[in-house]
């Protein structure tokens, strides 16, 4: 019986920690190609998600089925944000970009407390409680749509940046910034589009987690730290590094909530993230730049 | 001493702050208890943001987890008084200890595996978090229930055990804020200074010339550290309540740099400036909201958000850089 509960709750950490996962792919981008490190992330993320609660809310409709209008919504704010203000600062000092975004994430949170107020909010589907068996497994399917469709995102964005012509150009932006304008790409407007795509991330995970947890103005911060986390254990600018540090880091919160206390899963989170930082700082699947 | 302190500042500059001292230290007689508060937390933030500017503005090593060293100090000077009574000055040179020490594993670690940028920067924030959850399952300290200290309605000042009037708590802070000018002046123009100001513009060359910028690094990261966990003991004593979700957050992490931001990073009064200026006009608009019948809870970060943005955009080096040119005056330490 005790070992059916752990594998239970590690595949819950697992569809969870793939939705965080995609969240953090769209950090990982920005910051592969554009450079910056997006400090407002987390509050992107809860942006989208009360986008998917009001939609819910007053329309009734699926965030399963909205989420492609939220990133485009999130792709069009990331797109504008990055052409109009962050481009700015591509070229000055790190500390500048950061407080740039900081100022950016305090207004977004406090627009949103301003607007739908402190008080938690969620979206309460007719297959909130239904769930999957698979023998001694059982698989929440909430969380299973979500893990569905990040996977699905995540697969269509690496195949974006693979295949076509507008994600290769992208690459070599990131590649090398000087050669690119060489040959005559329009650097600040592909920067734009990646910061888009970043966002779009987002708007599909933020959608997602409307579906598993309650949404209110202040988590923001600790979705952008949990993204950063995320990230860094998987290696910044990496991919599937990002998928799997979400995963990795979904199912160790998720077992420190059951073998400790839930309340302080965070730090078991955090333990790991010094932990990398320290002895493997280019992440489990980065390269040492 | 006085000489030392002085002599490279113009005369013009030193009159004006020699009046504006003397303006603050007689402000309690004009002043009403409103405008005592805001005044208290405006040299709250300029001591702070003095203390922070140590490690970013001088060495260049960005902390986004000041918040440690905050609660650290808080809990450590508030426990102290209120289990066993010890005074806060007493209280205060245990929490320095505690920060100390703190700050030198954070510092060792980040400098002796090379983390540095973003990346520092982020294991500042895990470290900060991580004392937050802890204190919140910490239940000797009250655990996410909070820890408050003793308060009831004060006759007179006793100033040994921090119990008292707003009056007592002005001077107190406006003492940490003339204190911390005047350290900060010294260590700016002494030979650490110098080494700070070389490892923050290049550390490869400050290497280079032969600055043990590990060593340095570490300095500035324990002295920050100690002058961050006297505004924590003073936070504690003058709210005379703590709770983790509340000291150890993030937000006042992001806090605390603000007043430096806007002010001007690196510079000595730049976080004098920015706090006044940052404080004042959002006092100032709370009560000209609040004479509306309006009481908006984000309203004020909005506008410190759009303070930052409007700075950064527009003066990229803050705004005493810009005011001391205008002024006509050479900034002495750029």
């Amino acid at each position: 019986m005790p070992t059916d509960i752990y594998l239970n709750v590690a595949v819950s950490g697992v569809l969870t920690g793939l939705v965080y996962g995609l969240m953090a792919l769209g950090l990982s981008v920005i910051f592969g190609v554009v450079r910056v490190v997006n400090f407002a992330h987390g509050e992107m993320t809860t942006v989208a998600m009360y986008l998917a609660v009001v939609l819910f809310a007053t329309m009734g409709l699926d965030p399963l089925l909205m989420m492609v209008p939220i990133a485009g919504v999130l792709f069009v704010f990331g797109y504008v944000l990055q052409r109009w203000l962050i481009n700015r600062f591509i070229s000055r000092p790190e500390h500048s970009q950061f407080i740039l975004l900081v100022a950016i994430a305090i207004i977004m949170t406090n627009v949103l407390l301003i607007v739908f107020g402190p008080d938690a909010r969620s979206v309460q589907t007719s297959y909130a409680f239904d769930s999957f068996m698979f023998g001694p497994l059982i698989v929440d399917a909430t969380k299973a749509f979500a893990a569905a469709a990040a996977i699905a995102f995540a697969a269509a964005l690496f195949a974006f940046f693979r295949f076509t012509r507008l994600g290769i150009a992208m690459r070599a932006c990131a590649d090398n910034y000087t050669g690119a304008q060489v040959i005559g790409l329009n650097v600040p407007r592909l920067y734009a589009l990646t910061f888009g795509l970043g966002a779009a991330c987002v708007g599909v995970a933020g959608a997602m987690l409307a579906l598993i947890t309650d949404v209110t103005p202040p988590l923001g911060p600790s979705f952008t730290l949990l993204a950063f986390v995320i990230v860094i254990v998987g290696g910044l600018g990496s991919m599937p590094g990002a998928l799997a540090g979400g995963i990795l880091i979904g199912v160790i919160a998720a077992l420190a909530g059951l073998f400790y206390t839930p309340s302080a899963k965070g730090m078991f989170v955090f333990a790991i993230l010094v932990v990398v930082l320290l002895f493997r700082p280019q992440g489990i699947f980065g390269r040492r730049a | 001493m006085i000489g030392r302190l002085t002599n490279d500042v113009p005369r013009r500059a030193a009159m004006a702050l020699f009046l504006l001292f003397l303006v603050l230290l007689l402000a309690p007689w004009f002043a009403n208890d409103y405008l005592l508060t805001v005044l208290i937390l405006i040299f709250y933030f300029a001591y702070t943001g003095q203390a922070w500017n140590i490690m970013m503005g001088f060495a260049g090593q960005l902390s986004l987890g000041h918040a440690i060293y905050i609660g650290l100090g808080g809990y450590t000077a508030a426990v102290l008084f209120g289990y066993f009574g010890i005074s806060p000055w007493v209280g205060s040179l245990v929490a320095i200890l505690f920060a100390i020490s703190c700050g030198a594993v954070i510092g060792f670690l980040a400098f002796r595996f090379r983390v540095a940028g973003v990346y520092f920067a982020i294991l500042t924030i895990a470290f900060a978090e991580f004392a937050r959850i802890g204190f919140d399952h910490f239940t000797y300290v009250g655990g996410s229930a909070g820890f408050f200290l003793p308060v009831s309605n004060y006759a007179q000042s006793d100033l040994w055990t921090l119990r008292g009037k707003p009056i007592m708590f002005y001077y107190l802070s406006l003492g940490m804020t003339v204190g911390a000018v005047i350290l900060c002046h010294i260590m700016l123009r002494s030979r650490i200074g110098y080494f700070w100001q070389a490892i923050r513009e290049d550390e490869e060359a400050a290497r280079a010339v032969g600055i043990d910028t590990f060593r340095y690094k570490l300095l500035a990261v324990i002295i920050s550290a100690a002058m961050t966990s006297l505004a924590g003991v003073f936070f504690a004593f003058y709210y005379n309540n703590l709770f983790p979700e509340e000291v150890f957050s993030i937000n006042r992490s992001i806090e605390l740099i603000l007043a430096p931001f806007i002010g001007g990073i690196g510079t000595l009064f730049g976080p004098i400036l920015g706090a006044f200026m940052l404080t004042g006009l959002a006092e100032t608009l709370t009560t000209t909201l609040a004479a509306f019948g309006i009481d908006v809870p984000g309203a004020k970060q909005i506008f410190y958000g759009i303070c930052l943005l409007l700075v950064i955009t527009v003066l990229p080096e803050g705004v005493w850089p810009w005011l001391y040119r205008r002024l006509h005056m050479a900034e002495p330490h750029e």
